[in-house]
């Protein structure tokens, strides 16, 4: 095993624990934290997927941002920290054997796929993530369209959130 | 190659060199070196941090006509040591009713948020510390974690005052990161990259001749982000006690406080690096790296030096003209700045050097008098508004 | 990938300066806590109410506001980067993709959803 596959399984480990844990604490603002964490572990994936750009981008969308609003979100709504009604219904255990059949099923065909036990080439000399991507944004050959397309996504989703916190009033 | 043209390799190569002679594996060894290395820069940042404090106190003490500690050394050089003493030596409070962990994680995070930030400073040519191409969008990354650790310190404080002071604070860095992610677009821009050295490499003139504005806009989203006045509406002291860090006493108060100071300092390099050539002047960079840590760490100090001057010479403003001034100004002004440095930088590629310069500063003047002037007007109506309804309140008495 | 080992370095050290910091002062400090010590007090009279304040609307709202501009600037990252290679054609896309969101901020402001009411 090399020194990057032991950094993935910790990582990969400690990201799990911390999913789990945000939908099983009762705390909703630990929930929120954990989430945090969760995301941050994410980010250091990306890291080793040698995306390092997407991984600032991580940090600074979903941490700076997202669970940001979300904690926001939590202390507007809730007068009490803590949860108090049950977490689960009595059908939890058919979503558990779901998930589970469902890893399962995923890991057994990714098992057959032939790129499975493959490791990643490495990235060549001099490769910058950033400029390509610059590079295919603004090129007329490349994803110019889908570029101003995120823009006008971005702003209906500014004005679907004004027009919803209009209406309340 | 030898240790004054490359202090850092050598000291590497002879350290890896004696790990290595110990029967340690090369690239443990070069880890074990890269991990000293990194220990004894964030240790000398807690030293020049202790001083920061004389320096804060010292000249917030001339702003106000004072002389500020002078009893303990010479010119009260010893007064930090003895505030560390006592930070030490203090007894460490826990409120009622207070988050345990997260309110002791919180100041750590803290501390941490503005410690990495010196990952991607340059020191020296030769000491570039980590050339992240993304080396703007850390620092705004390293703020956000700043910000979480702020809202989880009002959070777990079990104190109304401090959840105010957060949700205050948070408010106000999540605003100002807006026109500082615009500004920070504009050195990107002109020099192609948003490495850290590569920005500083890229400035033979220094870019706040070309972008004034945007050094302005840049510095006083810092300033926002710093959670200093006239935007410390999170420590308000007259209103929230303290803010956020009211119930934290002893060293993780100390945490707060120092991490506020190195921040402030670390901005100010910031603000040196993106728009005053970083470690550059006039070519003494190249006599000596240590000629050019001296310059950036001078650099930084006057930045700092603004920053802690802005501080005690303006007023606290209140959370709707801060957020109003943000988001009604501030953020389009960035961003018209982007569009027309965007447009100007193409129509004056081919020209002179003298001719672009000139062109940018004067984009940036015309950009900024337009915007005061649209502000003096709405300014002029406001106060028209105001006064308005003041005579209609006094003639219905 | 090597770069961010360092940053990692960077992450690990920076929490282990103020945790060692706080132990310190947590073994050289007095440990004598009691209830009264420990209890919270509010403008020097017992706290009303739980410590957990309900907060105004107006926080998400900004929050909101906030976090399309965030995913905007980010994604003009490397339209900037790129750009000093570029011609006219590629800095009128961005400033299409900006003025469309310049359309957003200014009906958020027309929407009053700017004010701090």
């Amino acid at each position: 095993m090399t020194a990057e596959q032991i950094i993935f399984l910790i990582v990969g480990a400690a990201t799990l624990i911390a999913g789990f844990l945000v939908v099983t604490v009762r705390n909703l603002v630990h929930a929120a934290l954990w989430l945090v964490a969760t995301l941050f572990g994410v980010a250091i994936i990306y890291t080793l997927l040698n995306a390092g750009f997407l991984a600032v981008v991580q940090v600074v969308v979903y941490i700076g941002a997202i669970a940001i609003l979300f904690i926001f979100a939590v202390m507007l709504t809730r007068r009490q920290a803590a949860e108090t009604g049950a977490s689960v219904n009595k059908n939890w255990w058919a979503g558990a054997l779901m998930s589970v059949l469902t890893f399962a099923a995923l890991a057994l065909l990714l098992q057959s796929w032939s790129g499975f036990s493959k490791t990643a080439s490495a990235v060549p000399s001099g490769f910058d993530a950033i400029n390509q991507l610059g590079d295919a944004l603004t090129s007329s050959a490349g994803y110019v369209l889908p570029f101003e397309v995120a823009s006008v996504l971005l702003l209906a989703a500014l004005v679907g959130a004004v027009y919803l916190a209009f209406n309340k009033k | 190659m030898n240790f004054w043209n490359d202090p850092l390799k050598v000291a590497a190569d002879w350290l890896t060199g004696i790990f290595v002679g110990w029967g340690m594996n090369d690239i443990f060894a070069h880890v074990l070196v890269v991990f000293l290395g990194i220990f004894v820069l964030i240790m000398i940042l807690m030293v020049i941090d202790i001083f920061l404090v004389w320096i804060e106190r010292k000249v917030v003490a001339r702003f106000q006509d004072r002389i500020g500690p002078n009893r303990l050394g010479p010119f009260g050089l010893i007064q930090p040591f003895a505030d560390i003493v006592k930070l030490m030596i203090k007894e460490d409070t826990t409120p009622d009713g207070a988050d345990k962990v997260v309110y002791n994680i919180a100041p750590m995070l803290s501390m941490m948020s503005v410690l990495i930030l010196w990952a991607v400073v340059p020191l020296a040519p030769v000491m570039i510390g980590v050339d992240l191409n993304a080396g703007a969008l850390f620092i705004i990354a390293a703020g956000s974690i700043g910000t979480l650790s702020i809202i989880m310190a009002g959070w777990s404080s079990n104190n109304k005052f401090s959840v105010i002071g957060a949700f205050r604070q948070v408010a106000v860095m999540v605003s100002f990161e807006v026109p500082m992610l615009a500004v920070m677009l504009i050195p990107t821009i002109f020099s192609g990259s948003m490495g850290m050295n590569s920005i500083i490499q890229s400035q033979n003139i220094w870019f706040v001749f070309i972008s004034p504005l945007a050094a302005l806009i840049f510095l006083i989203a810092a300033i926002a982000e710093l959670g200093r006045a006239p935007f410390d509406l999170a420590e308000g002291e007259s209103e929230l006690v303290a803010g956020f860090n009211v119930e934290y006493s002893g060293m993780k108060f100390g945490m707060f406080y120092a991490g506020e100071l190195l921040h402030a300092f670390t901005f100010g390099g910031f603000w040196a690096i993106l728009f005053f050539g970083g470690y550059r002047f006039f070519g003494l960079e190249q006599v000596s790296p240590f000629l050019a840590i001296v310059i950036i760490l001078f650099k930084a100090l006057v930045g700092y030096w603004v920053i802690m001057w802005v501080k005690y010479t303006v007023m606290r403003i209140r959370i709707d003209q801060m957020l109003a001034f943000n988001w009604k100004f501030l953020t389009p002004v960035a961003f018209v700045l982007v569009m027309v440095t965007a447009l100007m930088n193409v129509l004056l590629r081919g020209a002179g050097s003298w001719l672009y310069i000139t062109g940018m500063f004067l984009s940036n003047v015309i950009v900024a008098w337009v915007s005061l002037e649209i502000v003096r007007s709405i300014g002029k109506k406001e106060r028209e508004r105001v006064e308005g309804v003041k005579v209609v309140a006094e003639a219905h008495h | 990938m090597n770069e961010w080992i360092y940053v990692g370095l960077f992450i690990i050290v920076g929490l282990i300066i103020p945790v060692g910091a706080i132990g310190v002062a947590w073994i050289l400090g007095p440990k004598k806590p009691n209830p009264v010590k420990q209890s919270t007090y509010e403008c020097g009279i017992e706290p009303v109410g739980e410590g957990w304040v309900q907060f105004k609307a107006q926080y998400y709202i900004f929050a909101l506001v906030f976090l399309v501009f965030d995913v905007e600037t980010v994604f003009l990252f490397p339209w900037a980067v790129k750009l000093a290679q570029l011609g006219m054609f590629a800095v009128i896309e961005g400033i299409v993709f900006i003025l469309i969101l310049i359309a957003g901020l200014v009906y958020t402001w027309r929407k009053g959803m700017l004010e701090w009411v």
